[in-house]
């Protein structure tokens, strides 16, 4: 579904990603998974329009999509949820996801009740403003709200950042009932132990080069993941 | 369904308040024809009247100004500047043939050979009904250019500008509106804007008091027209706002890159919202024209921009109602209640009460605003509407019932 081919970006003579490749195909869970600053979510928002490649080619549903603007990628269906959650602070948590709806015009109850289905918290708290939800609410704002644009792709920068374990294992559980419910989805992550055991194709990702792909659970197991990134 | 009512059921009650306002504002400004031996707050000649008229021209000039500062988050101080383009353009328009030699007589006339009213005035005559409906026709056909043409200066400074953040774009909208000051005062351009000059002797608010044929008033609408200017403006604002097109706003305003992200198109947003807020702006500045009697460049300075935005800061930044109840507090705090201070009393014994003086007013005025800005962080109205504060009330008694209403506001 997605195919990234070579993909180099820079920020002002940094090479943050050096020419990577990566596939998510359609209907499958793909992690990236790599320390800090290893390149991942500058990969995520050069794939999002967000930033500009310096090379390389990003294809989607056959469909050369290199260096298109955010908006058009939204169009296309291809959604990011940004690293640090980014909801709206002063707008209600029904504002949030009406606005992750701003690129369709057609009528919305469909998915509101389906985001709701998804997150009865936030229909308890629809009035509230995005602010003052507590983190792992505002998670899943964020990811809601990505939702609301009916996305063919999900990309998620980080969603476990910052939360309690807990919350973090609630997470995971959406993470797989959306994969259940049709949407493909690449994830970012620092928790790899979480994000490979839910993922089917897992790479790993050191100072903007790709050093390692296979199965989730075959990275699991494999000795270099484990002492560099599962802490055993 | 329900929630299609609710908001319908709004809407309603809102269109009946402000008719019913509309109406209350004819009624009051014709009570001196209606009661004998009225106070004399209420007759025209009152104070009363000029705080009308001016507050309901900063109300629209100060919503415009919140839409762009307080709803998009975008730092513009222009304002003075768009409503100096507005200004010039309905004055520009609306001089009568008759008036121009002696109003341009430094230039030799004018080089506008027409004027909107007398335009119609060729279609539907200049006297009677006809002269009033070339009148209205032309006055409306003016203010929709001011704001137009304001809008078009808007659309092309925005190109470079508006790619500047927060404090450099302030500077740069600063700079814009006191380049046309200069501009418009330019000898050179005398016989359109009458350089240094001010224009005088196009049609003002009392232009629309109807006369009977011995030229006396018969009924005063002076205040209703800016009124009814301002709150047409304004409720076109308002439902921009409650739009997707306002939610993609606050969106901006919230943070560019999630708004980015969820496909919201930075560049052209801005310049929208821009574009509008430049547009009533310019409608804004036509109607201080009217108010003024006059237009000239001297008037619209950057002094006049920092009183729009004490308003909107006061009122609440991203609350219109806050926005007009601060505008009709201010006019009248600075035109009204407080020009005693400023006139010396001396008691029958001689003694002169001390401080009463010429400029004390400004004092007092700079105290009270310093005290509502540190007691009021977020302004009077924080960023709530008025409908909102009755809301809360309800929201006391059922709290379930009013968290399902104010969603439902939002739908
Ligand atoms: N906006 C930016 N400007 C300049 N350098 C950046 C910017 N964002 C990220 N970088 C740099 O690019 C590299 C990759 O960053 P990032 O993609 O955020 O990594 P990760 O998400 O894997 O932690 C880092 O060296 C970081 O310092
Ligand atoms: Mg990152």
């Amino acid at each position: 579904m997605l195919k990234i081919t070579d993909l180099k970006v820079n920020y002002g003579g940094i090479e943050a990603v050096k020419g990577i490749s990566l596939e998510v195909p359609e209907g499958e869970v793909v992690t990236l998974i790599g320390a800090n600053g290893a390149g991942k979510s500058t990969t995520l928002r050069t794939i999002a329009g967000l930033v500009k490649p310096a090379g390389g080619r990003v294809e989607f549903m056959g469909e050369d999509i290199t260096g298109k603007d955010p908006t058009s990628i939204v169009k296309k269906g291809i959604t990011l949820v940004p690293e640090g959650r980014k909801i709206f602070p002063d707008l209600t948590v029904l504002e949030n996801l009406k606005i992750g709806a701003y690129m369709r015009k057609d009528d919305l109850t469909d998915d509101l009740n389906w985001v709701y289905d998804l997150f009865p918290r936030l229909k308890e708290r629809h009035w509230q403003a995005g602010g003052t939800l507590s983190g792992g609410e505002q998670q899943m704002l964020a990811v809601g709200r990505a939702l609301m644009s009916r996305p063919k792709l999900i990309m998620m920068d980080e969603p476990s950042l910052g939360l309690a374990p807990l919350i973090v294992r609630g997470i995971f559980d959406i993470i797989r009932e959306i994969h259940k419910q049709g949407v493909t989805i690449l994830l970012i992550e620092q928790n790899a132990n979480m994000a490979l055991q839910a993922a089917d194709m897992g790479y790993v990702m050191e100072t903007g080069r790709i050093t390692l792909s296979g199965p989730g659970q075959e990275l699991l197991t494999n000795e270099a993941v484990k002492a560099a990134y599962l802490g055993a | 369904m329900l929630q299609q009512e609710k908001s319908k059921k709004g809407s309603f009650i809102a269109l009946i308040c402000i008719a019913a306002l509309l109406a209350l504002v004819v009624l009051v400004e014709n009570l001196g024809a209606l009661v004998p031996n009225l106070p004399s707050v209420l007759r025209p000649t009152s104070q009363l009247f000029i705080v009308l008229k001016k507050g309901a021209v900063y109300s629209l000039v100060a919503v415009s100004m919140n839409l762009l500062n307080g709803f998009t988050g975008l730092f513009s101080l222009g304002q003075a500047g768009f409503m100096l383009l507005g200004a010039y353009t309905y004055a520009i328009l609306t001089v009568p043939m008759a008036n121009k030699d002696q109003v341009y007589y430094l230039f030799g006339g004018s080089a506008v050979k027409f004027s909107l009213q007398e335009l119609f005035g060729g279609l539907f005559g200049n006297t009677g009904v006809g002269g009033a409906v070339s009148l209205v026709l032309g006055v409306l056909v003016a203010l929709i250019l001011a704001g137009l043409v304001a809008a078009f200066f808007a659309w092309l400074i925005g190109l470079p500008v508006l790619r500047l953040k927060s404090d450099y774009l302030a500077i740069a909208t600063l700079g814009f509106a006191e380049i046309l000051r200069a501009i418009f005062q330019w000898q050179k351009l005398g016989p359109v804007t009458n350089g240094a000059n001010m224009i005088k002797s196009f049609p003002t608010f009392s232009s629309f008091n109807v006369q009977n044929a011995d030229g006396e008033v018969v009924l005063r609408l002076s205040t209703f027209v800016p009124f009814l200017v301002a709150v047409v403006c304004i409720a076109v604002i308002v439902l921009l706002i409650t739009s997707s097109y306002g939610r993609a706003f606050k969106a901006i305003r919230e943070d560019e890159i999630a708004a980015e992200a969820m496909g919201i198109n930075l560049a052209k947003h801005k310049s929208l919202s821009f574009c509008i807020s430049s547009f009533f702006a310019g409608v804004g500045g036509a109607l201080f024209a009217m108010y003024a009697t006059n237009a000239q460049a001297k008037a619209f300075t950057s002094t006049m921009t920092y009183e729009i935005l004490l308003i909107v800061v006061i009122g609440g930044i991203g609350s219109i109602s806050g926005s007009c109840i601060a505008t009709f507090l201010y006019v009248a705090c600075s035109e009204w209640w407080l020009r005693f201070l400023d006139t010396p009393v001396i008691l029958d014994s001689g003694f002169q009460i001390p401080l009463l003086r010429d400029g004390f007013r400004m004092v007092v005025f700079s105290i009270i605003i310093m005290i509502v800005v540190l007691f009021f962080r977020k302004g009077i109205m924080g960023e709530k509407e008025l409908p909102d504060l009755f809301r809360k009330r309800k929201k006391k008694a059922a709290p379930a019932a009013a968290a399902g209403e104010e969603g439902s506001s939002n739908g």
